[in-house]
């Protein structure tokens, strides 16, 4: 039997909080999890900060990759059978789903921003160079690796494959929701998948909802605008982002500047001169990333000693709604206060936007490009797009919202000389 | 502070006037190809190379009143019109933000259309791969575009001359 039809004696199941178990069948799948680079993910939080805000949001980029393969299997267990579905594409959606955040690093948005680096290329790397997913892969074919990887980059040419993996409604957004919601605690985030995978409809080139599935969709799209508002945009979350990244940044400038650092940051040399090859981007975990942050917070350099020690004591940065049109006065005089009471504002006063964040919510589509959520017809099987026809998700997908917030050490400003003419004027501006 | 923001001002305000919401992203990611610091994150969609985080800085831009955007129903879809307000202008003035020239890319962009700026922006994408693969990429991903091979003569032409710029 071909490797790539080869089927593990007895099934194998994870036991899941959010999908009660995750079932493999497939040899190669069963293969793909034991690798070390997929074994990695483990080691890396899906969400990032976020668990300085939500204590139980520790969970893995492991957890979530399985849930998504477990939805897609899911998927195409009710595809079979089903006009414009071909089940050789089987295993190839499988594997992009199981692969397809293998690429991210730790706190991954923070070190791409500083270090210019793309999780995405991190993937391809993997599967397409020296690793053992990479020969895992090549024992199903040649060809297969370069179809993984083209699947995940959505240039496959079967885009209703690419569909299953990366659309408006695809597996990675029905995990990470739900997922996201049980290990934060909240309430939001939870709709009936069961309810859509059964609407689910394969059609030419996408996956289309049939038109009786639409409220089971609201409510979908109700849950992820309501978890991007209430948990990934959390300004707590976001002031540890901050920090997380004016650290990165302060370490990447001291290397610049040749400074001496007490423990030689040999993990992050690659990532500090802009070279980081695959190896070592792989060896670079949280665990990794912390030890260095407890070390750093006894350098001599005050900054990074301080910032280290505030992300790891949870000593945040504080924030006020901020309008940089209507305050942009308000922010010079901020910045040249911040410089008068030796604050480094560079570090110490910082504007985050809502855009420093990756904001998915729902898009009609339009001239854009990203495709809408389409429902199937009954009577004629036409395509209509979502928004036109549920007012509840034309209302939110016509509201734009946007903000930004400015950060500051308020103990820092706290601990200043009552009788200083800078700290009163600070105060005035920040708080009223 | 914004100084993501202030360089696509520095963009809108170079443009005068920018009509067209896919013709605005794929006008960016050819000049972030040719090594303009945008620090957009694209991603290839549907259609092409993307960036969801472009379409909210233009979002943010439009709330803050810096750039108007002015929405134009062309019967089967909307067409989107961009320009720089006067209090964009002032927050331009207050930025300390440098651009190398970039009015003659975005004119020779400008006149163009989008689904040129498609054909080339997708090349770019790829531009790791030899040009005949490149060719062969954007047949199977772009397939329903249906490009000629005039067509992608012209987007190697236009790659180059703007290169040089």
């Amino acid at each position: 039997m071909a490797y790539k039809d080869e089927q593990l004696n007895e099934e194998k199941v994870f036991k899941d909080p959010v999908h009660r178990y995750i079932h493999v069948k497939d040899q190669v799948i069963w293969d793909l999890i034991g690798t070390r680079e997929f074994q990695r993910l483990r080691r890396i939080k899906q969400l990032g900060t976020s668990y300085l805000t939500f204590h139980g949001a520790e969970h893995s980029r492991f957890n979530h990759s399985l849930g998504v393969y477990e939805i897609v299997r899911r998927i195409l267990f009710n595809f079979q059978d089903r006009p414009n579905w071909d089940n050789q594409e089987r295993l190839l959606c499988l594997c992009a789903a199981l692969l397809h955040d293998l690429g991210h690093g730790p706190f991954s948005h923070s070190f791409e921003k500083v270090f210019k680096l793309n999780h995405e290329d991190f993937t391809k790397k993997i599967i397409l160079g020296n690793t053992e997913i990479n020969k895992i892969l090549k024992k199903v074919g040649e060809g297969f690796p370069q179809d993984v990887a083209d699947v995940i980059n959505k240039t496959y040419e079967n885009k209703l494959v690419v569909s299953l993996i990366s659309s408006q409604i695809d597996a990675d957004r029905m995990d990470y929701l739900q997922r996201d919601a049980y290990f934060t605690g909240v309430s939001y985030g939870h709709f009936d998948m069961e309810r859509i995978l059964r609407v689910m409809r394969p059609v030419e080139d996408q996956v289309v909802i049939k038109q009786t599935g639409m409220h089971a969709v609201e409510d979908y799209i109700m849950s992820r605008y309501q978890m991007y508002w209430q948990v990934y945009f959390h300004p707590v979350t976001r002031s540890a982002e901050v920090i997380l990244s004016k650290i990165l940044h302060r370490a990447k400038y001291l290397y610049e500047q040749q400074y001496q650092f007490k423990l030689n940051p040999t993990h992050f040399l690659s990532f500090f001169a802009g070279e980081v090859d695959l190896e070592e981007y792989l060896r670079l975990d949280e665990s990794i990333v912390f030890y260095y942050f407890q070390a750093w917070v006894q350098e001599d350099d005050e900054v990074l000693s301080d910032l280290c020690e505030r992300f790891i004591n949870r000593r945040l940065l504080k924030y006020i709604e901020f309008n940089p049109n209507q305050q942009m006065n308000e922010w010079m005089e901020l910045y040249k206060l911040f410089q008068a009471i030796e604050v480094d504002p560079e570090y110490y006063l910082v504007v985050d936007s809502s855009s420093d964040l990756p904001y998915d919510f729902y898009r009609p589509g339009e001239e854009e490009e990203r495709l809408p959520i389409h429902l199937l017809q009954p009577k004629n099987n036409e395509l209509k797009e979502l928004s036109r026809q549920s007012d509840i998700v034309e209302a939110i997908s016509g509201k734009k919202r946007t903000d930004h917030k400015l950060y500051f050490p308020l103990d820092v400003l706290e601990n200043l000389p009552e009788g200083r003419p800078e700290k009163k004027r600070i105060y005035e501006i920040l708080f009223g | 502070m914004l100084e993501n923001h202030a360089k696509i001002m520095k963009f809108f305000s170079a443009a005068d006037e920018i009509v067209g919401r896919k013709k605005l992203q794929k006008m960016i990611y050819i000049l972030k190809k040719c090594d303009f610091p945008f620090e957009e994150k694209y991603e290839f969609h549907f259609y092409g190379p993307y960036s969801e985080e472009l379409t909210l800085r233009i979002e943010e831009l439009c709330n803050l009143g810096f750039i108007s955007e002015v929405k134009e129903d062309k019967s089967n879809y909307y067409q989107y019109r961009y320009q720089v307000t006067e209090q964009g202008d002032e927050f331009l003035n207050h930025s300390n933000i440098d651009l190398p020239p970039l009015e003659q890319m975005i004119n020779d962009m400008k006149e163009k259309s989008s689904r040129f700026l498609e054909l080339v922006s997708t090349m770019l994408y790829f531009d790791d791969l030899p040009k005949e693969e490149v060719e062969e990429k954007v047949q199977v991903v772009k397939k329903t575009q249906n490009y000629q091979q005039s067509d992608m003569d012209e987007a190697w032409e236009f790659i180059a001359s703007i290169r040089q710029h």
